[in-house]
């Protein structure tokens, strides 16, 4: 818990989701999961730590681990 | 059609209090929504400007883009866009965004642009972006975004005056609907769009992206993964507790009233036959139904808190992970929480789920989640047979056999909902649950207030209309024929309503009701809770004099444990409300689905009677 890092990038092609790719890449993006932006860790649910919140830049957004695959964060350099 | 004012639709993400700002602006004057919660359907209402012009205004779903994803949105995207049948695009959309989440709300603001109609930006909640320090430019993000910018707090009088200003300027001078250059963004439009959206806000905002520290220390707790499961389970039971406890005296008065209404009609110098009618039909049918009114306020008031507090999208986030063991999606959470309320709100509310198969299962075990049409039937059937007593020295023994049948429906749609996508689907990697966790607010009173009020007066209208009409047709039936000279029996026991009851007697006998049941059961179709006011007048015309008012106490007289307890068995299960079976035919589009969820919970509601009486008999409370 309190993971922080920076979106690297979407990786959609081989995700166990129900989506398709691009789509699931189209809502995470609607969402505010762009590269760059930051995101932290805050919450995860009691079995199987499923599902999570996370912050990411302005916006708190609950998800699905099998979706959050698609999201490669770096962690953060401490400054 | 279109109509003769200019039409302007409020578009923005879920939350951002585009309802309250439609309901700041047009005050009373909008067309009753049918249903109060989340808003799933658009609402249509008329304001006048201070300019003194006459505008109409939509609210719509809540949206991340127009690309609509699931039912609602589907509603936003086709409003906007001008495609429902004989609707013309809006003259000018206000897209509405929480001042203190910006950065989705931009983007969304771009998209919109791109619609080809006049934009106008309203910084709602800005009472709140101010306490938390955010300093927005507006000046610069309307020169950045090319669109005019406005502050606006919804809740607060006079909030949204800046924003009149500026639509009266905007609707000076509308331009000809122009070519729309929308088109569903791809994801590289999208990520595109984010990243001017960053850009316009680190231009224009300060401060702007840091956690609300109220709602981080609340989640600390409630989104906790054991404390959080707690709390929300003792949040549901302090909820039907109170639907029994605190209702009590509002619901005694009512009844003494209709009491007093009914003794004064009897005392008045009138036919026998009118007085029987009007005392026992319409007094005694009627009221016995109103008398719930306080409870279903009750419930509402719980469900209508929690929504505008923020917290049922952390229900749907606690309970994904359980509800998806049974098959079912995390945000059928909501739609099946308002189903306690009533499956009808329930059932539309499942248009947030976009998975079509995650849909249809939610709205065919909606019906399961006792709705508060059923509270009279409960509350009448456990006051009478249940002892008033604590059970551990603080919970009422009546409340936790109320809790108990409650828990019963949930269970009973769990399984439905396994069996449904895990045997017959074998539906395994769903649809994704994304959600958004809002900031939470306190609950506005105005708000709660329409909300109560809304669903008050679509109780009082189908008390006024159809069950009024199902407890006349339930007097008439048990009235005639009138008993032949020197009849030796009850005067009911000639009539159409015995025969009916005796008819089906040889089906119902197993599970323990006797005819008086079954009479009370029929009418129950139209609506379920019309089935207490029918056994009232069924025995005020059996038992004579005032036997209305001590209903209670008759059927404990009359009935077995046995038959009781089955009855409420039946009542967990049974199809009864036509008005919920054709929202599922609507919202399924397809007669075979309403079919599906009433058979099935009719041989639900018969094997769980069955099987409750049989085991009660053998038990002895036969
Ligand atoms: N403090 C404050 N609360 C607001 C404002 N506008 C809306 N709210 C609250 O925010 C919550 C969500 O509002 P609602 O109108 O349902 O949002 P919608 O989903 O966009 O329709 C409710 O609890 C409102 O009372 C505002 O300007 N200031
Ligand atoms: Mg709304």
């Amino acid at each position: 818990m309190g993971f922080r890092g920076r979106i690297r990038a979407l990786v959609v092609e081989h995700a166990g989701t129900g989506l398709p790719g691009p789509e699931l890449e189209r809502r995470l993006i609607e969402l505010g999961f762009v590269e760059g932006a930051a995101v932290e860790l805050l919450h995860q649910g009691l079995f199987g730590g499923d599902p999570i919140a996370v912050r990411v830049a302005h916006a708190t957004i609950a998800l699905r681990r099998r979706e959050a695959m698609a999201i490669l964060v770096s962690a953060e350099v401490p400054a | 059609m279109s109509s003769a004012a200019p039409t302007i639709a409020l578009v923005g993400n879920p939350n951002c209090g585009k309802t309250a700002l439609f309901n700041a602006l047009t005050g009373s004057r909008q067309k009753v929504a049918n249903y109060p919660g989340v808003t799933v359907e658009k609402k249509v209402g008329h304001f006048t400007t201070p300019a003194g012009r006459t505008l109409q205004i939509v609210d719509l779903p809540g949206t991340y883009s127009l690309r609509a994803r699931s039912p609602d949105e589907e509603i936003t995207r086709d409003a906007v866009l001008g495609r429902l049948t004989g609707e013309v695009t809006p003259d000018l959309i206000v897209c509405v965004a929480d001042a203190s989440n910006l950065r989705l709300a931009l983007r969304l603001a771009l998209e919109l642009k791109r619609v080809g109609r006049p934009v106008m930006l309203s910084l709602n909640m800005m009472d709140i972006a101010r306490k938390r320090g955010i300093e927005i430019d507006a000046a610069r993000l309307a020169r950045d975004l090319g669109v005019p910018v406005v502050s606006s707090v919804a809740v607060r009088r006079g909030g949204t005056d800046d924003l009149l200003r500026e639509i009266d300027n905007a609707v000076t001078n509308l331009p000809a609907a122009g070519t729309s250059s929308w088109k569903a963004p791809d994801a590289g439009e999208l990520r595109g769009g984010q990243r001017e959206a960053d850009r316009l806000l680190d231009a224009a905002v300060r401060r702007g992206g840091e956690r609300d520290v109220g709602t981080a220390r609340a989640d600390a707790l409630l989104l906790h993964p054991v404390a959080g499961l707690i709390i929300l389970l003792a949040i549901l039971f302090v909820m039907f507790q109170a639907v029994f406890a605190w209702a009590r005296p509002a619901m005694d008065a009512i009844a003494a009233g209709f009491t007093w209404l009914g003794a004064l009609v009897g005392s008045a110098p009138l036919p026998d036959l009118l007085k029987s009618f009007l005392k026992d039909g319409l007094i005694a049918g009627v009221g016995s139904v109103i008398v719930f009114l306080p409870q279903i306020v009750i419930l509402f008031f719980f469900i209508l808190v929690l929504e505008d507090l923020g917290y049922m999208a952390r229900a749907a986030f606690l309970m994904d992970r359980i509800m998806g063991g049974a098959g079912l999606h995390g945000r059928a959470f909501i739609p099946l929480l308002s189903s306690f309320a009533c499956a009808i709100p329930g059932i539309m509310s499942t248009r947030v789920i976009d998975d079509r198969r995650d849909r249809l299962t939610t709205i065919l075990v909606a019906p399961l989640m006792t709705c508060s049409a059923r509270i009279p039937v409960y509350t009448l059937i456990i006051g009478a047979f249940i002892p008033d007593q604590d059970v551990w020295g603080f919970v009422g023994l009546q409340g936790l056999v109320m809790f108990g049948l409650y828990a019963t429906g949930i269970a009973g749609a769990l399984g439905v909902s396994f069996v449904l996508k895990r045997l017959i689907w074998r539906h395994s990697a769903g649809e994704p649950f994304m959600l958004e966790l809002p900031d939470y607010k306190i609950p506005q009173a105005k708000s709660l207030a329409i909300g109560l009020w809304t669903r008050a007066t679509i109780f009082l209208k189908r008390a006024g209309t159809t069950i009024l009409s199902m407890m006349i047709l339930i007097w008439v039936l048990a009235s005639f024929p009138q008993p032949p000279e020197g009849a030796t029996e009850p005067a009911i026991s000639y009539s159409l309503a015995a025969m009916i009851g005796s008819a089906i007697q040889p089906i119902t006998e197993p599970l323990g009701f006797n005819w008086q049941i079954n009479v009370a059961l029929i009418p129950g179709m139209a609506a379920r809770e019309v089935a207490v006011g029918a056994l009232g007048t069924i025995y005020a015309i059996d038992g004579g004099e005032g036997a209305a008012e001590k209903i209670g106490q008759i059927v404990a007289g009359q009935w077995s444990l046995g038959t009781a307890l089955a009855l409420l068995a039946w009542y967990v299960f049974a199809p009864q409300c036509a008005s919920t079976l054709a929202v599922i035919r609507r919202e399924t589009g397809s007669w075979k689905w309403m079919w599906v969820t009433f058979f099935y919970m009719l041989a639900l509601a018969y094997v769980a009677a069955l099987a409750t009486y049989q085991i009660a008999r053998a038990l002895g409370a036969g």
